[in-house]
């Protein structure tokens, strides 16, 4: 019993202390984060610019279409359907292997795969949060002599994203665990350096472990984070 | 000031307004009154493009507003309007919600609508809720300072879509006062309401709708004491 606790022990010394492979992990896990606030703001912009298209196309006037706003609403449903509609593994291996197959920043290319999938779910998020504000607010600030990007930008935008912060969350943290799968084209980040301490150990289970480990700990952290900026945003609805 | 030729609209197969002609005179108080699905508060809601008329035109000050080229933000800051359900926006500041509209259409700066938001404030005697967020203000609250969020527009016209059916009774009169203190600065106004006591009070002219048509006008004190048709005197005897 003690025996096989302390072979268990060694393993994970052997895994994360010997030869400062901590270290490897660190490095990893700053990449893992990096990917995920960049590709995060990316595919929010992504999804933000998606997400007006797609609602100012649908709430226009009858008899004024404008034809630029049908081709980039095309466009958008395209985006959305394709992106949607792979996997993301495939993805990654596409942007990795076929569009930036020369390219030697991995990270980039990670970071620009992992951008535009999640703006395409973001757009979605979005487009509900926009659809949720009641359509008073807009006539409203239109009423006002607001034109339609004031009236998004300060009246409808703000209280949407109160409305979809807990959907964001869950999109931020699938992001995160998400990076992972970079690892296939290359770019070191935290699953990567599991996987070579693995390979050079010959012992594949305290990396892994630890890595899921330090993942958790990380959507734990950030999960709380989210309670505390929602209950900030919610501060207008006091009475 | 606002005149309207052959205004139809129409929701699918449902004619809600039927080939109205129509003209507001600068300074004058229309009163519409009507039972619910009379077309009224569309009528109302055509006048600034919220609802597109489906044939007709409108013109405002000269401008053909119903022309695709008009430039309808430009007109609209010059209409302000007033709702049921009051839609003041919950995200800002009493302050913000004023000052908003005035500086982002270039009509003042910041320090400009800052100083017309308190002047306006205090005149509908709520200066002290200016850091407050809507949803800490009573309804009749609310309401008031919808309307001064339209005034810092500095518009020609008000229009006023039943803006006191969603209060509690004892709330009604505050908004009303703040309506009649605007009438009698001579602000030209379109009121849609139930309220007969301002239709009469206020008013200098009372439409009846119904059916989508005007069926009758007035001025108030005829309209009440001797209206001409039955349809009409069917609804008084009833709201009266």
């Amino acid at each position: 019993m003690l025996e096989g606790l302390m072979g268990i022990a060694g393993k994970f010394y052997k895994a994360f202390i010997e030869g400062e492979r901590w270290k490897l992990y660190l490095s990893g896990l700053g990449i893992t984060l990096e990917m995920t606030v960049v590709a995060l703001i990316f595919g929010m912009v992504l999804g933000v610019v998606v997400a007006v298209i797609r609602t100012a196309h649908d709430q226009q006037r009858p008899g004024r279409r404008n034809i630029l706003l049908s081709i980039l609403n095309a466009l958008c449903k395209l985006y959305t359907t394709i992106i949607r509609g792979t996997p993301m593994m495939v993805q990654i291996l596409i942007w990795g292997f076929v569009i930036f197959a020369s390219s030697r920043d991995k990270v980039m290319v990670g970071i620009i795969g992992l951008g535009i999938n999640s703006g395409a779910y973001a757009a979605e998020i979005v487009r509900g949060g926009l659809m949720s504000v009641d359509v008073g607010q807009s006539e409203a600030g239109r009423s006002l002599g607001l034109n339609y990007l004031d009236t998004m930008r300060f009246i409808v935008i703000p209280q949407a994203f109160k409305n979809i912060l807990p959907s964001l969350g869950n999109e931020f943290i699938t992001l995160f665990k998400d990076t992972s799968l970079v690892n296939t084209i290359g770019a070191a980040e935290l699953t990567y350096q599991a996987m070579r301490i693995g390979g050079r150990n010959y012992d594949y289970m305290p990396p892994l472990i630890g890595s899921a480990l330090i993942y958790l700990a990380i959507v734990i952290i950030f999960t709380w984070l989210q309670g505390k900026l929602e209950r900030r945003l919610r501060q207008s609805d006091r009475r | 000031m606002i005149d309207v030729k052959a205004l139809s609209k129409s929701f699918g197969d449902h004619l809600v307004l039927d080939s109205i002609d129509q003209h507001i005179y600068p300074g004058e108080k229309v009163v519409i009154i009507g039972p619910s699905g009379s077309g009224k508060s569309t009528f109302l809601r055509c006048l600034n493009l919220l609802e597109e008329p489906s044939a007709g035109t409108i013109t405002f000050d000269g401008q053909v507003i119903t022309d695709p080229k008009a430039d309808i933000d430009k007109i609209r800051q010059q209409m302000g309007m007033v709702f049921q359900h009051f839609n003041l926006f919950p995200n800002m500041t009493i302050r913000r919600n004023i000052t908003l509209a005035p500086v982002r259409t270039k009509l003042m700066s910041q320090a400009e609508a800052d100083d017309t938001a308190t002047a306006l404030l205090k005149r509908v005697g709520l200066e002290e809720k200016a850091d407050a967020y809507p949803a800490q203000l009573s309804g009749g609250q609310k309401q008031r300072i919808a309307i001064v969020r339209a005034l810092a527009m500095k518009p020609k016209v008000m229009l006023f879509d039943e803006p006191t059916s969603a209060l509690d009774p004892e709330m009604v009169g505050e908004v009303l006062e703040v309506m009649k203190e605007l009438a009698q600065e001579g602000m030209t106004m379109v009121v849609v309401t139930h309220e007969m006591g301002f239709a009469r009070e206020v008013g200098t002219r009372v439409l009846f709708m119904d059916g989508g048509k005007i069926l009758e006008e007035n001025e108030p004190h005829a309209f009440f004491s001797d209206p001409k048709e039955q349809r009409t005197r069917d609804f008084l005897s009833k709201v009266l």
